[in-house]
């Protein structure tokens, strides 16, 4: 079979797996359920191996494939496909979508044993699935669109999954408020587009751009700016980033495929994959560029004080996001896919182990009450020691190739972004730190209550859940976890997931060792083979130099954060105590959440409460009111006719005919 | 003979309708008071019929009467029901239709 009916069946796969949980959510017995949807990725991982194996059996310039099975919309000039477009790119997303998604599916089928929406999870995380597949498969715009919507969605539906909880659907509302910007952003910029080119299909939009649209001109950077507005909210880049940390509302293994893993990576593949529409506007890469920058900062210096800890990995992953926008827009794209890749490992295996910590603390996620782990859940520790090792690009780890590729292509590039090298190592340091900081104040130390009581007892008892963001009690009918305290460690579906993703997390980093295989590279170089920027090619020196500085920078930021956390566990104390005024700027996220409120929340409320007080009551409701009144002003007039009188209604009935027979009778005469 | 006389006859008769619906309360007499109305009618018709000198006014009569006919059968039976319920024989009291 062709590439291209795989792809239909790793499309196909999900979807059906979500509709049969979804319809048979009541005949199901909970565990079927589990193993329908994990089954139902994995066979669509299948499929995607497959279809890499029939395009590597490929000349490398003909891996792209355009397939469509009906037409979506065909009116007036508008020609629009059901179609799907094969090429190595997106190949390799639909690999990594659903590789990481079937290790998470199989954690969940532990992780949600005790939830009663067990079915309604699966059925919601199948359907993601299926929409980011869609996502990555679409052959043009409109599908792209599509599929971006229903990835907002299902983000939504999946964030608010314990609906009873407060914190949760309001965290959910946000997120899908400012999902939808981005997609306005993204709609506008395919109008823009068909306006342009005449058309919304890839091949022909890439093909013609270059004639189209000339270096730099307004159109063409309009375009980019708003495929930039789409990228940036999905991917919680700067300034519409504020949604991911609220979105570890959701249960862990959303965080760890949607929030980490795969959703948030959606803006890298938007822009790797219009990367020939970015070559053309050099100055919305560069903004790209800048904000990727400006967010791996801003978002590693608050990952440093966070004490939530799932909310600290949600600050990492924005940040390493913030390391691919800036690779793809600087023109590494395969540095920068391939770091998607990576991160998507030890990202969702991170946050896996945080998961298995914070159900042992039946929903705690404050890291001030948590120590003494490493003894306490040993399978844990160790792979979560595993992903922090890829995080903060540990030598030899899949994350220290990944990233310092980037560092080192910007380099090459020179001029003005070898900043991007400069501050990029710095936000490495960052990254070191913070990875750390959560390890060393988690894992080792006197073991706290609940550590202590699964070291004495292998168990943790019951006790009833309360939500720790306001303090109130759990809702537990539907669909909370309930009093289970997870041990995730203990089931085989969690060790394995977790067991599989430690060991990518590591050792994922040799296909692409620089100046020895470069596999990702060679396997995506006919996609960007037509940008003049993938010509800029770092020497194997300078990569291996850049991994030098890499593996220092690195191992100086492990130091720190042993020194700070291990060492001198006063420091950290002192240290905020001297930097009060940078330590309460970083804790409230540089005011972000507050300017926001304060510029866009505050204002549409004001303008909301005017259209209400002002416009609803007097210009709509005077319209309506008013013709309510006329209408019954005019009633009651013709209603005094109808006084019931035979005798009246024959009267006029008869003044009528005579008047008529005398206007006659006049007009004849 | 001339058809004015005819004419006069059918109007002071129609007239005599009109002055009964108007003034009569009883709906038995207004069921008959239509009834001059529409003979007062019936008579113009046959009078101008054989005037003009073919039967086609006739049969227009002819029809008239059968509209008649089922008019009253139907007044009638309205007006049986009305007595059964017992209610008031008296147009101006069964008003319960007004606006």
């Amino acid at each position: 079979m062709s590439a291209t009916v795989w792809a239909w069946l790793v499309l196909l796969l999900p979807l059906l797996g979500s509709i049969v949980i979804a319809l048979g959510f009541k005949a199901l017995p909970a565990k079927a359920a589990g193993i329908i949807g994990t089954a139902a990725i994995g066979l669509a991982f299948a499929c995607g191996v497959a279809a890499l194996v029939s395009l590597l059996g490929e000349d490398p310039e003909a891996r792209h494939h355009a397939s469509s099975l009906w037409d979506y919309a065909s009116v007036a000039g508008l020609d629009i496909k059901l179609g799907i477009f094969v090429d190595p790119l997106s190949v390799f997303m639909v690999l990594v979508v659903t590789g990481v998604s079937t290790l998470i599916h199989l954690y969940s089928y532990g992780y949600m044993q005790s939830d009663e929406g067990y079915r309604r999870f699966f059925s919601y995380l199948n359907f993601f699935v299926f929409s980011m597949l869609l996502l990555v498969l679409a052959g043009n715009f409109v599908l792209l669109t599509v599929g971006w919507a229903f990835v907002g969605f299902a983000s939504y539906a999946l964030i608010s999954f314990w609906y009873r909880r407060e914190t949760a659907t309001r965290a959910g509302m946000k997120a899908f408020v400012i999902n939808v910007v981005g997609d306005i952003g993204l709609v506008l910029a395919a109008f823009l587009i068909f306006r342009e080119v005449g058309s919304f299909d890839y091949g022909t939009v890439f093909e013609r751009a270059p004639e189209v649209f000339t270096t730099n001109e307004w159109t063409i950077t309009a375009i980019c700016l708003l495929l930039l507005v789409g990228a940036f909210a999905k991917s919680a880049q700067l300034p519409l980033h504020t949604w991911l940390p609220d979105a570890m509302e959701g249960p862990t293994p959303v965080s760890s495929l949607i929030h980490a893993a795969t959703m948030v990576t959606a803006g890298v593949y938007l822009i790797a994959r219009t990367h020939t529409l970015f070559v053309l506007a050099p100055t919305a890469a560069d903004v790209a560029a800048f904000v990727g920058l400006a967010t791996l900062l801003v978002a590693g210096t608050i990952a440093l004080v966070m004490t939530d800890l799932k909310r600290a990995i949600a600050y990492s992953t924005m940040s390493q996001i913030g390391y691919m926008i800036m690779g793809v827009s600087i023109g590494a794209y395969s540095a920068g896919m391939f770091h998607l890749m990576t991160h998507a490992f030890f990202k969702a295996l991170l946050f896996m182990a945080a998961g298995s910590i914070i159900a042992a603390m039946a929903n705690e996620q404050n890291i001030d009450r948590m120590s003494g782990f490493g003894r306490a859940m040993r399978f844990t520790s160790i792979t979560m020691v595993c992903g922090g090792l890829a995080l903060a690009a540990f030598p030899g780890t899949s994350g220290f190739f990944s990233k310092d590729e980037i560092l080192a292509y910007a380099t090459a590039r020179g001029g003005m972004y070898e900043i991007f090298t400069v501050l990029g190592y710095f936000g490495a340091l960052l990254t070191a730190i913070y990875t750390f900081r959560l390890i060393f104040r988690v894992l080792p130390g006197k073991p706290c209550a609940e550590a202590q009581e699964l070291i004495d007892t292998g168990h943790v008892h019951h006790a009833h859940p309360f939500n720790p963001a306001t303090g109130e009690e759990e809702d537990t009918d539907v669909g909370f976890p309930g009093a289970e305290h997870h041990i995730a460690e203990q089931s085989w579906p969690m060790r394995a997931a977790m067991g599989v993703l430690a060991f990518l997390a590591i050792f994922a980093g040799v296909i692409q060792i620089p100046g020895l295989d470069e596999v990702v590279t060679h396997f995506l170089d006919p996609v960007f083979a037509d940008s003049p920027l993938a010509e800029i090619v770092p020497s194997t020196g300078a990569d291996w130099f850049g991994l030098g500085i890499g593996s220092v920078i690195s191992l100086a930021g492990i130091g720190i954060a042993y020194w700070l956390y291990r060492v001198n566990p006063g420091a950290p104390r002192a240290l905020e105590e001297r930097l009060r005024p940078l330590h309460t700027f970083l804790f409230h996220k540089w005011y972000f959440d507050e300017a926001i409120d304060l510029l866009v929340v505050r204002p549409a409320l004001a303008v909301g409460r005017f259209a209400n007080r002002t416009f609803e009551r007097v210009v709509v409701d005077g319209l309506v009111n008013g013709t309510e009144g006329t209408v019954r002003g005019a009633g009651g007039v013709v209603r005094a006719v109808q006084n019931g009188f035979v005798r009246s209604y024959a009267l006029l009935l008869i003044a009528g005919f005579a008047g008529l027979a005398l206007y006659f009778l006049l007009s004849s005469s | 003979m001339n058809i004015e006389w005819y004419i006069v006859l059918s109007a002071l008769l129609f007239a005599t309708g009109v002055v009964g619906i108007l003034i009569r309360r009883s709906p038995m007499v207004i069921l008959l008071c239509l009834e001059l109305m529409l003979n007062a009618g019936n008579l113009a018709l046959v009078a101008f019929s054989r005037m003009v000198g073919n039967g086609e006014g006739q049969v227009f009569a002819v029809i008239v009467m059968v509209v008649a006919a089922c008019e009253v059968v139907v007044g009638l039976g309205l007006i049986v029901a009305i007595f059964r319920r017992r209610l008031p024989l008296n147009v101006d009291d069964l008003r319960e239709l007004r606006g």
